[in-house]
């Protein structure tokens, strides 16, 4: 005769409320560990799905994904020349926040370098690649935007004609693909007064130097566009994303950019590598601390609720001890109890986390390995949250009975 | 335990004194209690509150023990002092019964599970456990509701099943204590009518702690208890004025 059971379904009610809550509790833990995961999926999705071998970043930093990165877009010809270089494209990322259909709309912008790169390598779910230069962007759809939408960013409009699905940066903002050219107009985009006064404050720089005082046509250009002056203002990307020929030894092209001294190089791996280091470490440090503590937390309100179900059935079980039963009955029927929570509350976690999690704004990846570490973690708490309803019952004398 | 001979008694407790606390806070339960009860013998324990019965019952039960003397339990020495001589857990199970003013049935077993559990504690297979549970119900007459649960059973029903379960592994002795203090004088006289039977039949030794006068022509002998002494010799008591009640 099984005393847990007998006992559970004739405290069904009890026992049910019990479970739904240790499943909720378990839930959360879950999702912890799933928000992780998702965190370093979205950090790494771009590096993953974006491709190249190496990255080319401004000189001492640590790229893009770590701090503020400018190279000159001529680094991508300087690139291309060097032996075991196949390919050479500007790589262009920042976040935006504008006002679209009444709503906030955060895009990460990320540039394509047209014409080589028109995006084909993107999984789209909808629409097509990039199909000309100018005005054209692919959107994920966490952007909430659909396809043909057109979308003004800055003095553009640009229509959507390319969704995907769950590419986000590093912050969970759905990203946004636009030619190399429209993502940096999108970003150094300033209003109009903003450049006249910029254009005065450039004449006034070009007096001050050697360059304005020997060539004074230098002057009248400073008051035009940008582009017309190419010894004032250059070009600039964030990166220069390199794919090397079959059969290249990436040590040797490696070794080779390390003795420009205007780039630092990262293989794909480390760009990774530190973006996992920096940002993300932080917080998984915290999700991990978070995790931890919900983990101690679910395991003394089991062992609170094992100890009430134990002090509940105290009188029963010095009767059990007075009919001589051994304490393995005694204590199998409170860890069969606990182990029956556990279970069945990591059954729920799960079923209740495969409706729940989806629904979340931020990206959540439940993995086996994390569901078989979570099941030996409840098997853990259980046994240890029984130990406290089996150490008390053991304590409970038979002559408890007659009181 | 090896089988006692004929003449061995049930129990048999030399001297046994009881003190609970020490210094200013002692307090002396038990002195010198000395008994012999024989096997298939239905004692009455009589006395006012605070006489030392209970005292006596859960020493002899091996629940509390007694501080000095000796018990010996169908022949077999059991505790010297409080020292046990057993493992008492595993006597209990084997060779003791309970039932208490108090049914105690464990309220989430039916009637026959509550009956089986003493059983089944006692390594018998479950099927076993569950096919004699149902006749010692029958036996007891309340079969009808060996699938309630406790707390559909009337006091009466409830304490024929704990008489039940005390029967279950066909002890050597049985105590109750109070065990009719729940009921009503007909309820009442039927459990102790049935504790005859039982002992006649089975040849258990049944020792009751009653403060029911009403009854005491139900058992062989009575001893009666007073500030923690036997006050007289065991006297024999009246025959029954009824055949005993099977339901």
């Amino acid at each position: 005769m099984n005393l847990a059971v007998k006992d559970i379904r004739h405290n069904l009610g009890r026992f049910a409320l019990t479970t739904v809550g240790v499943g909720l509790l378990l839930m959360i833990v879950m999702g912890m560990g799933g928000i992780y995961r998702g965190l370093i999926h979205e950090a790494t999705l771009l590096v993953d799905r974006i491709g190249g071998d190496l990255w080319l970043v401004q000189g001492g930093t640590r790229g893009p994904f770590a701090e503020i990165s400018r190279v000159p877009s001529s680094l991508e010809d300087r690139a291309r020349a060097v032996p075991g270089v196949a390919m050479a494209r500007r790589f262009v990322s920042h976040t935006i926040q504008r006002e679209h259909r009444g709503r906030p709309l955060r895009i990460v912008v990320q540039g394509l370098s047209w014409p080589e790169d028109r995006g084909e390598w993107i999984p789209l779910v909808a629409g097509r690649a990039l199909g000309q230069g100018h005005f054209e962007m692919i959107a994920d759809r966490s952007l909430r935007l659909e396809l043909g939408e057109k979308v003004r960013l800055g003095k553009d409009v640009f229509e959507v004609v390319g969704l995907t699905r769950g590419l986000v940066g590093s912050g969970g903002d759905g990203l946004g693909f636009f030619s190399v050219s429209d993502a940096t107009s999108i970003q150094f985009d300033l209003p109009a007064e903003a450049y006249r006064l910029e254009r005065q404050s450039r004449r006034a720089r070009a007096e001050g130097q050697d360059i304005g005082r020997v060539q004074p046509w230098i002057l009248d250009r400073a008051a035009g566009p940008a582009a017309g002056i190419p010894a004032l203002s250059m070009s600039q990307v964030s990166a220069v994303i390199l794919s090397l020929e079959p059969g290249a030894s990436q040590a040797e092209v490696v070794r080779t950019f390390s003795t420009w001294p205007d780039v630092t190089v990262y293989s794909r791996q480390a760009q990774v590598d530190l973006m996992l280091s920096g940002m993300v470490d932080k917080a998984r440090r915290q999700l991990g601390l978070f995790r931890a503590l919900l983990v101690i937390i679910s395991t003394i309100i089991m062992a609170l609720i094992l100890y009430t179900l134990t002090l509940d059935k105290i009188h029963d079980i010095a009767m059990l001890k007075l009919m001589g039963a051994r304490n393995g009955v005694i204590g199998g029927l409170i860890l069969q109890q606990a182990l029956l929570i556990g279970a069945l509350g990591y059954g729920l976690a799960y079923w209740l986390g495969t409706y729940a999690f989806p629904r979340f704004p931020r990206l959540v990846v439940i993995e086996p390995r994390d569901l078989a570490a979570l099941a030996a973690i409840v098997l853990g708490i259980s046994v240890l949250a029984s130990a406290v309803g089996i150490a008390k019952a053991l304590s409970v004398e038979p002559n408890k009975v007659l009181s | 335990m090896t089988a006692p001979s004929s003449d061995t008694p049930a129990v048999e407790a030399i001297g046994l004194t009881k003190i609970y606390g020490s210094g200013n806070t002692e307090v002396v339960a038990m002195i010198d209690v000395s008994a012999r009860i024989e096997r298939g013998e239905v004692v009455a324990l009589l006395g006012p509150s605070g006489a030392g019965k209970s005292t006596f019952l859960t020493a002899i039960g091996l629940i509390n023990p007694p501080t000095t003397g000796r018990i010996a339990i169908g022949g077999e020495p059991v505790m010297d002092g409080s020292r046990a001589l057993v493992d008492v857990r595993a006597f209990r199970r084997r060779h003791l019964g309970f039932v208490f003013q108090k049914a105690n049935l464990i309220p989430f077993l039916n009637a026959a599970e509550n009956v089986a559990i003493a059983m089944e504690i006692n390594d018998v297979a479950s099927r076993t456990a569950r096919s004699r549970a149902l006749e010692l119900l029958e036996y007891l007459g309340v079969a009808d509701r060996a699938g309630n649960l406790p707390e559909a059973l009337s006091g009466g029903q409830q304490q024929r099943v704990a008489v039940a379960r005390a029967l279950a592994n066909q002890p050597s002795l049985i105590l109750a204590d109070e065990p009719t203090a729940a009921l009503d004088s007909h309820r009442g006289r039927q459990v102790m009518e049935l504790f005859r039977k039982v002992a006649h039949e089975q040849g258990s030794a049944v020792i009751v702690v009653t403060h029911d006068h009403r009854a005491l022509d139900v058992f062989d002998r009575t001893y009666e208890m007073e500030d923690g002494r036997l006050k007289s010799a065991p006297s024999k008591a009246q025959p029954p004025s009824a055949e005993p009640a099977s339901s």
